[in-house]
């Protein structure tokens, strides 16, 4: 196809920050009526590109050009009324309004400044049925689910006659068939000539959708390609700069050692929560959790590190029954919990990455014995570098770390512990392949040093891959317990999940 | 039991959002009703509108406190703006000034008060609840510079709104200041309704992060809240000097709570960005009820006033618990 001449270039884009060239001559463009895939891991200068262009930041190099013309953003909304409209992850609308205000609020039609409710309802269905969506439009946003809600937010963005639309990983909280009905309304809006910049850390999605992509790594432009000429195993070599040896050398899983049980549960359950499942964990082994947003898998999790308790059944730690109480006292028996909202229940973003690291343990010695500096600045050391934390400064904040970087600190703060028993819930969620691809070696690696590791991931693949035993979950109740050999595959476990039964 | 299926089935039929302010309605039926069987001469239209005449400055102070609290704020000022703008009325009157020269000079002090703590409150970032308590003793504080005794109102056009009766027919009749506090619940629902002020109230009580970042104006909204709620508080302030015909340091004390409370009971979300000034309305009229029932029981002190008046506070808190708890 002719490419047309394109709505949006960026060229020569720099941005320094205290410390980190965060981009670095990097050019990138958008034509008209295509999805553009922007790659790249975390920290390699995505989000700040965005933010570059939308007008959150300066620029300290390079020239931003919209329809020929030159263009620097003071504010977002500066962009928004030049006709670059932005979604981000979280839903940013106001659930208290109704769908047709959250389109229409700021902008709503008006006679003599009285607000024309009806002639904003008939405008916000039309909108909404452009895009293929069927709503009550004065029923309160509430009442919708978080796709329907996200794609509120993109009729908001299309209506205010949006050139360039930026998607910044509106999928990673959508279920397979609310992600389907996202790449319909993207579709249509690409038919209609708008220039779509799509950021996820699904490949899968990627290639369903976009027509061609960009990639960054460590704030440099690697390149512009044809998403149809360019193999997922060669975007992701782009992408972290080397091979998949890292995946690769996890597909030979050494077998789970004998060990002796760790944890037992017998009939454990909670009203609501969990049906009463029995599941055993032994010392060294990966025990993974599959099912479906909402089957249970967190539930378990929580009973199990005691933050919520039990209705009934027993658990035993080493053979001795226990009730664990608190979080506390789970804690005490060397159990560690990973939680999948890390920003709302893990870390504490005005802590610095030393402060994070250290409060689990602190929080065990009580707070009457702290620990020393020196062997604070000790062990944080130890663990940055474990972990490949970057940047590698303990006394960053860690508000200011990408994703996969924030979980790995949430890592450390557990490990110090030297848990027996390491719940991850989500551990890879919204996070790149580099950095997925180092904690799931570090889980293969904690567990041949005899950690028991209860994995809980929507991604089938990943459980397959670092588990011994799968756990199915569906509906809250554990329907199946799998040993991952060589029978396993990710079409069983979908199987299992779908019928609810061992197939 | 039967009431618990009755809400349910409620639930079903009308929207969720109005369920509180039905509920507030139902109450206050429900005591008319029960007072009109237990005490003679009680279930009159001259009893409802008594409660309107004797709390059209609640009424007043709590549509300001509406517009606050609908954004997620707070304001402990208002009973000491009242009482400020009471002290200010009497001895300016005192000292011969001209009556509506006095009335615009009150409303402009009330506005410019609130101004001023809506301004710390959005662009020092402090918590509403800080900078209005700051607001109160200041406000109760200068009461006293002005005069630590009573003054007395004896000026011609105050005493004449004070002793007017608007005749309603039938024996019935209000006076001036329900007629004002009724036009001001009338421009304040329409402000909340129609304009864009009023939407950005609700926006901003929903998700301040939001609001900003669909590129409403948040700043504005914040601080023409506390400005309309000081307004409230001025003019509540004036209406009471009609009621009272004096200024008095240590009137209206606790006023913040009351107009707290009515707003709350009329199914208004402390967190911001759910209710309807009818709800204000029906939550100072169920707190007005309450005072003529314990009046007419007579055996009973005043003071069971307060503990109804905190009975009921739980009792819709609750509520308005379980039925956000729903919605999640």
């Amino acid at each position: 196809m002719a490419a047309p001449a394109p709505i949006l270039r960026m060229s020569g884009i720099g941005k320094q920050f205290p410390g980190v060239k965060a981009l670095d001559d990097v050019d990138f463009r958008l034509l008209p009526g295509e999805v553009h895939a922007l790659m790249g891991e975390n920290g390699a200068g995505k989000s700040t590109l965005i933010k570059v262009l939308t007008g959150v930041y300066d620029i300290d190099a390079g020239e931003i050009e919209l329809e020929g013309r030159r263009v620097a953003f003071s504010s977002p909304l500066a962009a928004q009324q030049a006709g670059i409209s932005t979604v981000y992850q979280e839903v940013n609308l106001c659930a208290n309004l109704s769908v047709a205000e959250n389109i229409f609020i700021g902008r709503e039609p008006r006679r003599l400044g009285r607000i024309q409710w009806k002639k904003m309802r008939r405008r916000a269905e039309e909108i909404l049925s452009r895009l293929d969506l069927d709503l009550d439009v004065s029923a309160p946003l509430s009442s919708y689910s978080l796709a329907i809600q996200q794609m509120v937010a993109i009729a908001r963005a299309v209506d205010i006659d949006a050139k360039v639309l930026i998607l910044d990983e509106p999928t990673s909280s959508l279920d397979a068939g609310e992600v389907a009905q996202l790449f319909r309304v993207m579709r249509r809006l690409k038919e209609q000539g708008i220039a779509i910049l799509f950021v996820s850390h699904f490949l899968d999605q990627i290639y369903e959708i976009s027509d061609r992509m960009t990639i960054l790594r460590n704030g440099t432009l690697v390149g512009e390609y044809l998403t149809s000429e360019l193999s997922q195993v060669e975007l992701v070599g782009k992408m972290i700069g080397r091979e998949l040896a890292d995946l690769e050398k996890l597909e030979d899983r050494p077998p789970a050692r004998e060990g002796a049980p760790l944890v037992e549960t017998e009939l454990l359950g909670r009203t609501g929560a969990i049906e009463p499942f029995t599941l055993t964990i032994h010392e060294g082994e990966v025990v993974g959790l599959a099912g479906l947003l909402g089957s249970g898998r967190t539930e378990i999790a929580r009973l199990l590190f005691g933050a919520d308790h039990a209705g009934t059944g027993a658990l035993k730690i080493d053979g001795q029954a226990v009730s664990l109480r608190t979080p506390r006292s789970a804690v005490a028996r060397k159990i560690a919990f990973c939680s999948e909202n890390r920003r709302a229940e893990g870390l504490i973003p005005d802590l610095t990455v030393r402060e994070n690291i250290i409060l689990a343990l602190q929080a065990a010695r009580g707070w009457t014995r702290p620990i020393p500096r020196r062997r604070q600045d000790e062990l944080v050391e130890k663990y940055i570098s474990a972990l490949n934390i970057r940047p590698a400064n303990p006394e960053q904040l860690v508000r200011n770390l990408s994703g996969g970087n924030q979980q790995k600190v949430l890592l450390a703060r557990w490990l110090i512990l030297e848990p027996r028993l390491l719940i991850l819930d989500e551990p890879t969620r919204g996070i790149d392949v580099g950095a997925k691809a180092e904690i799931q070696r570090l889980v293969a690696e904690l567990s041949d040093g005899g950690m028991a590791v209860l994995f809980i991931s929507a991604e089938l693949e990943e459980v397959l891959r670092l588990s011994h035993k799968v756990g199915v979950l569906r509906d809250r109740r554990l329907v199946a317990e799998l040993d991952n050999d060589e029978g396993l595959t990710t079409d069983r476990l979908t199987e299992t999940i779908a019928s609810g039964a061992i197939s | 039991m039967t009431s618990v299926t009755g809400l349910l089935d409620l639930r079903r039929t009308v929207p969720q959002k109005y369920i509180p302010v039905m509920v507030t309605a139902g109450l206050f039926v429900a005591m008319f009703v029960a007072g009109g069987i237990r005490y003679e001469g009680f279930a009159t239209g001259q009893i409802v509108l008594n409660v309107f005449i004797d709390n059209a400055f609640l009424l007043v102070v709590a549509v300001g406190m509406t517009f606050v609290i609908l954004t997620g704020g707070i304001d402990l000022s208002v009973g000491s703006v009242v009482g400020l703008s009471t002290m200010v009325s009497a001895s300016l009157l005192k000292d011969g000034w001209p009556a509506f020269g006095v009335m615009a000079l009150v409303l402009v002090i009330g506005a410019v008060l609130g101004l001023g703590m809506g301004a710390i409150i959005h662009y020092f970032e402090i918590q509403p609840f800080i900078v209005t308590l700051a607001g109160m003793f200041l406000a109760r504080g200068l009461c006293y510079t002005i005069s630590t005794d009573s003054i007395p109102i004896e000026n011609a056009t105050f005493t004449a709104i004070a002793q007017t009766r608007v005749d309603l027919g039938g024996d019935m009749w209000v006076s001036p200041s329900v007629l004002i506090a009724l036009v001001v619940v009338l421009a304040a629902a329409y402000v909340l309704h129609y304009t864009r002020l009023g939407r950005n109230v609700y926006a901003t009580g929903g998700s301040e992060q939001s609001a900003l970042l669909m590129g409403l104006p948040v700043a504005r909204t914040k601080i023409a809240v506390y400005t309309v709620s000081g307004f409230c508080s001025a003019l509540g302030g004036l209406l009471f000097a009609f009621y009272s015909l004096s200024g008095y340091g240590l009137s209206a004390v606790g006023m913040e709570l009351d107009a707290i409370a009515a707003v709350v009971i009329g199914g208004t979300l402390l967190t911001g960005g759910s209710g309807y000034l009818l709800g204000t309305v029906l939550g100072v009229l169920v707190l007005g009820l309450i005072q003529t029932i314990i009046s007419f029981e007579g055996t009973l002190s005043s003071w069971w006033t307060k503990i109804f008046i905190g009975l009921l506070l739980f009792a819709f808190i609750l509520l308005q618990r379980l039925i956000t708890a729903r919605r999640r």
